[in-house]
């Protein structure tokens, strides 16, 4: 499905789109949070850049495993250690290919569902971001069943992503500061979720 | 906004250097790191490390020394540290006995002590924690889910320290400081906000004649506010909820009236002589007191109040040696 310099142009449009979506993402996080998930995400990213040449020659695992740990130690809050957990555990189930098939893809991204589950102790319908990865998951499954391109599959995934975090917003949060916030959170969608939509929304403009 | 800092930028980095070099015969700095340990290693006993957000001072740095802990790990202010921050400490103070992490319960605390523990783990270090949650009053927060960790920890670091000085082993050692845990409750008050330096305005106001009860450590809001009492009234709303909480009937207790910074001393003895006399007359038997700033919140003018439910055990190892810079019971 993709190989290590396709894996490094998607962190880098990654890295791009969280940036360009900063305050996007800060206001998001101003009514129900502490008015930081952009600056935190953007923070990350802007390190995980700095770090992208010297993965030029690396594996995938490794790459991966690379910008998880940068996240974890500069985003910060929740953020860091949940995407830094999820980019590490899909980091370490890709191993040290260099090339890998839409069923390796869908691995790695099972593993960082399952890091993330478990670093946030949160299940779905708590209002994170669990509740845009599952159902960017489930559809990315599907789509790959159903015998779609891996620009098809992405493209589902995407939505699924979107309409997942837009969910969000119905829900009561059940973990993180929202949690707080009760009944109060509600017509909010979650930071996490957001950004995470946008991460697959950047994949998916970048595999042809 | 007057406080004595340069450039807000360095704030932690000056603050940390400010206490080593008032200390250098407790502490040390690993180099590169933001990670504060004893400036004598000791390598025949379980390691114990805390840590946190700074803004708590002495909590956490000044807890480190003989009979309490051997690594500090300050994160910004009100922020916790990060997983490689603390796999640093792990790395200087891991000893072959293993190493006990005291962390506080907020979400961020949490999840970066477990990552720093998977992370050590899977380098062969043995290493077990414990999560603090001595406060009563509120169930969930804006900092994390479930009771809040407060300066009842300050306790274990004590306890579990001077069990891991004596050569208890990582299962000893954490049971010990899950029995600290269980048996410590706690409840703040605060009656004027503080200021996060990056922030540069007061994380919350009150009015004129407000309290906040059930106030956190980061001036996360409580239970409710309400009118200025006198301080015996307010020992009253926090001692009935404190004592509602676990059964100390008959019990032997450790009390610890805790600044949070803003507050003269004057005041906390004001709020210990009611504390004192109410127990008194519970019949609840004070077997020692503590009486200070343990675990701040920058400038806040507030207070807390810890009652630990004393067995055998933990009195004797309350009454441990320890030599730290912040606390020293003489042995």
């Amino acid at each position: 499905m993709t190989d290590s310099k396709t894996v490094l142009k998607v962190i880098s449009a990654v890295s791009t789109k969280i940036k360009e979506k900063e305050d996007y993402l800060t206001e998001l996080d101003k009514p129900i949070g502490d008015s930081d998930h952009g600056i935190n995400m953007a923070r990350g990213f802007t390190a995980v850049d700095a770090k992208l040449p010297l993965l030029e020659d690396k594996d995938i695992g490794t790459i991966l495993k690379t910008v998880g740990m940068t996240l974890v130690s500069t985003v910060g809050g929740a953020s860091g250690p949940l995407y830094g957990t999820a980019f590490m555990r899909a980091g370490m189930a890709v191993g040290s290919k260099t090339e890998i098939s839409t069923d390796d893809f869908l691995n790695l991204m099972d593993a960082a569902a399952a890091g993330v589950k478990q670093r946030g102790h949160a299940e779905p319908e708590d209002a994170t971001m669990l509740d845009a990865i599952i159902p960017a998951l489930d559809a990315m499954k599907k789509a790959a069943e159903a015998g779609k391109t891996p620009k098809e599959m992405l493209t589902l995934g995407t939505a699924a992503a979107k309409k997942g975090a837009a969910h969000t917003a119905g829900l009561v949060a059940k973990k993180g500061r929202a949690s707080y916030l009760g009944e109060r959170g509600i017509g909010h969608i979650d930071p996490g979720a957001a950004s995470f939509a946008l991460m697959v929304e950047a994949a998916t403009e970048t595999i042809v | 906004m007057k406080k004595f800092i340069n450039d807000v930028n360095n704030v932690e980095e000056e603050m940390i250097e400010g206490m080593v070099k008032a200390y250098p015969q407790y502490l040390k700095r690993v180099e590169g790191t933001n990670v504060l340990v004893r400036a004598e290693k000791k390598t025949n006993k379980v390691a114990l490390i805390s840590g946190g957000g700074s803004g708590h001072e002495p909590a956490h740095a000044g807890y480190v020394g003989r009979g309490m802990l051997d690594a500090a790990v300050p994160g910004p202010v009100f922020t916790s540290p990060t997983p490689d921050q603390i796999l640093a400490g792990i790395h200087e103070v891991a000893t072959e006995q293993g190493v006990l992490m005291v962390v506080k319960n907020y979400t961020g605390d949490v999840m970066n002590f477990e990552m720093a523990e998977e992370m050590a783990q899977s380098e062969g270090i043995s290493v077990k924690h414990v999560v603090t949650n001595d406060d009563v009053a509120v169930k969930n927060s804006s900092f994390t889910v479930g009771r809040r960790g407060v300066a009842g920890t300050v306790f274990v670091h004590k306890i579990a320290g001077a069990k891991a000085e004596a050569g208890g082993s990582l299962d000893e050692v954490q049971t010990i400081a899950q029995k600290v845990i269980d048996n410590v409750r706690t409840m703040g008050v605060a009656i004027n906000p503080c200021t996060v330096p990056a922030s540069g305005k007061p994380g919350f106001t009150l009015d004129e004649n407000e309290m906040e009860v059930g106030i956190g450590i980061h001036g996360e809001p409580g239970t409710h506010r309400e009118g200025i009492k006198p301080a015996n009234e307010i020992v009253d709303i926090v001692l009935d909820k404190i004592l509602a909480d676990i059964d100390y009937s008959g019990t032997d207790v450790a009390v610890m009236v805790n600044g949070s910074g803003g507050t003269p001393l004057m005041e906390l003895f004001v709020l210990n002589n009611h504390v004192q006399d109410v127990l008194q007359k519970k019949g609840i038997h004070v077997y020692r007191t503590f009486v200070g700033n343990y675990m701040t919140s920058i400038e806040m003018q507030g207070f807390s109040l810890s009652l630990l439910r004393l067995d055998d055990e933990m009195k004797k190892l309350l009454d441990a040696p320890a030599d730290t810079p912040s606390f020293k019971v003489l042995g």
